[in-house]
């Protein structure tokens, strides 16, 4: 393993995808703990390489120095990921626990699917941002795409911009919050009461991402499943 | 010639078009305004295994004896990329079910069955249950747009992973589990309020199209380390196609679903009109595999219809490397069995036709989640049953493979083939029986 130590992380271990396998970094980062103490961990030169730093399951810090594909941080289950850069489609998808941190934009389906943990965009997020959401808290500081939260189960959706077309289309009980506009609502995604423990809720996200304090809660919207279609009736045949 | 009472009548005739069974359809949507739900795959006659016929050896090729001279049955699976492929003892395995539309005890049973004979069970919607996990010595997980119950630790318990695209009973659907299936368990494994009416999604979420699927499997070896054969299953359809382009994607396996196969829960209408019988997809599927040269490197698993030795030898015969069971093996474990007769008149139905088995009322306790019906499956004896028909498949096919004089299974091929119909023929690539015609031959997919 490549020992340098670089800024701006003072990591355990450094990893150069230029010289090294995704696979060796992977394989690497599973055994984590088992055979090695470093907690900390630089990659470097991810170019854009899908599925770095996929299947984590130790609490190690990951700093990703750039621009990665697809399923960055993918299952993760205890790690803390940073990504210094953007990222491509499903980044920490089926995300089980952990914080993904994105320090750009996201592409499509981020967070697709996640049943835990955090993952924070600093941009924007493409179309499908927690399509099929079962869990995750997933805070966009800019705005995101269409059909975002299409089936979400659970899990919470908060979004500093603007959301596009049919948000939290076919939803479930996942809670979403925008302080943006919103383009137009999916089927069964209607605006609900900010009451004053929504408020609470989404405050308290907020400080579990280190956002405390930097946007107003009470400037957000909230919106949810009216749970019409949750038992089919012909009298719904449109909505479907 | 004296009374009018002499003169021959007209009979009442039912319409071909117009039949009684399509007459109660329409007086059953007019009255309800819902299309028909059942389980099943489709009940249409169509082109089988049954038109085909074995030349069994005489003059030109010899037989091996019966009892005598081994006929191996062992298959390898996904010796492409994994680093652990596996090894089945009979080309039979066990297809995709969910705990949710099987009971936990179904479940069990057929992963000790699939257990007895050496073979692999399938996990299916809504994730992997630890009870299917300890029964089940190879256990295939299975990875589908819903993505209900699915997790890393899952993912590292299972032997494979078979990435769904699509079903037999229907190309291009989603799932469905009605409400009376929702159990507090099954809710809780996918992550749902109990007693909706759930309805997954006939599109993974976070990929479209060959590309995408191509970075997906790499996502997955890259979790599990490089471990795992990675099957991609798909419902036949553009078979030729569909599995180019799994091959292409870097699948280890590819599962070929026919409109025969199975379904827990989907429209009638779907189930009948969508898809192919297995049997006008599988020489599609080899060509496409022999174009890539691939065959027999890249393994071809196919289902839909299977039912008996004969079936699977014709199978194999036509170029697949294994087989999968789903209706079948649930006949095995006790679905359908006329000792539930009263319950299943009770239900508006007969045994061999009940398929109402997303009501969750299954008298054999089977397509349930009711914890009294489901108590009535003994997994133990069940599973036994389900060893027991496993082990004539295998005896069967190898009975056909040594009359044409084969010592592996995998060694039958097309040539051993006739066809009685021309339809079969033309699907199946092989002559009809008595001539050298082989209908289409020379055509592309």
């Amino acid at each position: 393993m490549n020992a340098q130590a670089t800024a701006p992380l003072a990591a355990d271990l450094t990893f150069d995808l230029a010289d090294q396998p995704l696979r060796d970094l992977n394989a690497a980062l599973h055994k984590a703990g088992v055979e090695t103490n470093a907690r900390r961990w630089h990659v470097l030169n991810p170019n854009g390489r899908h599925a770095v730093a996929v299947g984590i399951n130790a609490p190690l810090e990951i700093e990703i120095a750039g621009h990665v594909g697809y399923y960055c941080a993918g299952m993760n289950q205890q790690a803390r990921v940073t990504i210094q850069g953007n990222a491509g489609v499903g980044v920490a998808e089926n995300m089980m626990g952990g914080f993904v941190h994105v320090k750009g934009d996201a592409s499509q389906a981020a967070g697709a699917t996640a049943h835990g943990g955090m993952l924070l965009i600093d941009g924007n997020a493409g179309a499908r941002c927690g399509i099929s959401m079962k869990g995750v808290d997933i805070i966009v500081k800019g705005s995101i795409g269409h059909m975002s939260a299409f089936m979400g189960q659970a899990g919470s959706l908060i979004v500093f911009g603007d959301a596009g077309d049919a948000l939290g289309d076919s939803l479930y009980e996942a809670k979403l919050f925008v302080r943006g506009a919103v383009k137009s609502l999916g089927a069964d995604c209607i605006e609900k009461d900010m009451r004053d423990e929504h408020k609470a809720l989404l405050a308290e996200k907020l400080a579990a991402a280190g956002l405390a304090g930097t946007v107003d809660v009470s400037e957000f919207k909230r919106y949810g499943s009216a749970r019409r279609l949750y038992n089919f009736h012909i009298d719904n045949v449109d909505a479907y | 010639m004296t009374a009018h009472n002499n003169v021959p009548r007209t009979l009442p005739r039912f319409s071909s078009t117009f039949d009684p069974h399509t007459l109660a359809e329409i007086r059953r949507a007019a009255a309800t305004g819902i299309y028909d739900i059942r389980g099943g795959g489709t009940k249409r006659k169509l082109p089988h295994f049954d038109d085909l016929l074995f030349l069994g050896a005489s003059v030109s090729r010899y037989p091996l004896e019966g009892y005598r001279e081994k006929c191996g049955t062992d298959v390898v699976l996904g010796t492409r990329f994994a680093k652990k492929p596996i090894h089945l003892r009979t080309p039979v395995t066990i297809a995709g079910m969910s705990f949710g539309a099987l009971s936990a005890n179904a479940k069990e049973a057929l992963g000790r069955g699939a257990t007895a004979m050496g073979t692999s069970t399938t996990t299916g919607d809504g994730g992997m249950t630890p009870e299917e996990r300890k029964s089940s010595q190879t256990l295939v997980y299975q990875y589908l747009p819903s993505r209900y119950g699915m997790n890393p630790d899952d993912l590292r318990k299972a032997d494979a992973i078979e990435i769904v695209i699509g079903q037999g009973a229907k190309p291009g659907g989603g799932g469905m589990l009605l409400g009376q299936k929702i159990t507090e368990r099954v809710a809780g494994m996918r992550t749902l309020p109990a007693g909706i009416d759930q309805r997954s999604a006939c599109r993974h979420p976070d990929w479209t199209g060959p590309d995408d699927l191509e970075i997906k499997i790499e996502e997955l070896r890259e979790l599990t380390d490089w471990e795992k054969p990675i099957y991609v299953k798909v419902g036949a359809s553009r078979p030729y196609y569909d599995i180019s382009l799994a091959v292409k994607s870097g699948a280890d396996v590819v599962v070929l679903d026919g409109m025969q196969g199975g379904t827990a829960a989907t429209q009638d209408v779907f189930i009948e009109h969508v898809g192919l019988p297995i049997l006008a997809a599988i020489r599609p599927a080899v060509q496409a595999l022999q174009d890539l040269g691939m065959h027999r490197k890249v393994q071809l698993i196919v289902s839909g219809g299977i039912r008996n030795g004969a079936d699977v030898a014709k199978a194999l015969a036509l170029g697949a490397d294994a087989v999968a069971i789903g209706t079948a093996a649930l006949v095995a474990l006790g679905d359908n069995d006329p000792v539930h007769e009263a319950e299943y008149e009770a239900l508006g139905t007969t045994a061999g036709a009940y398929d109402d088995w997303h009501e969750g009322k299954d008298p054999a306790g089977i397509t349930t989640q009711d914890p009294v019906l489901s108590a009535r499956l003994d997994p133990v004896k069940a599973g036994r049953r389900l060893a027991n028909y496993l082990g004539v498949l295998t005896l069967e096919a190898q009975t056909i493979a040594r009359a044409c004089g084969k010592s592996h299974l995998h060694n039958l091929e097309p040539e051993d083939l006739v066809a009685l119909t021309i339809e079969a023929a033309a699907m199946a690539g092989v002559p009809l029986a008595g001539t050298e015609w082989i209908p289409g031959k020379g055509g592309t997919y």
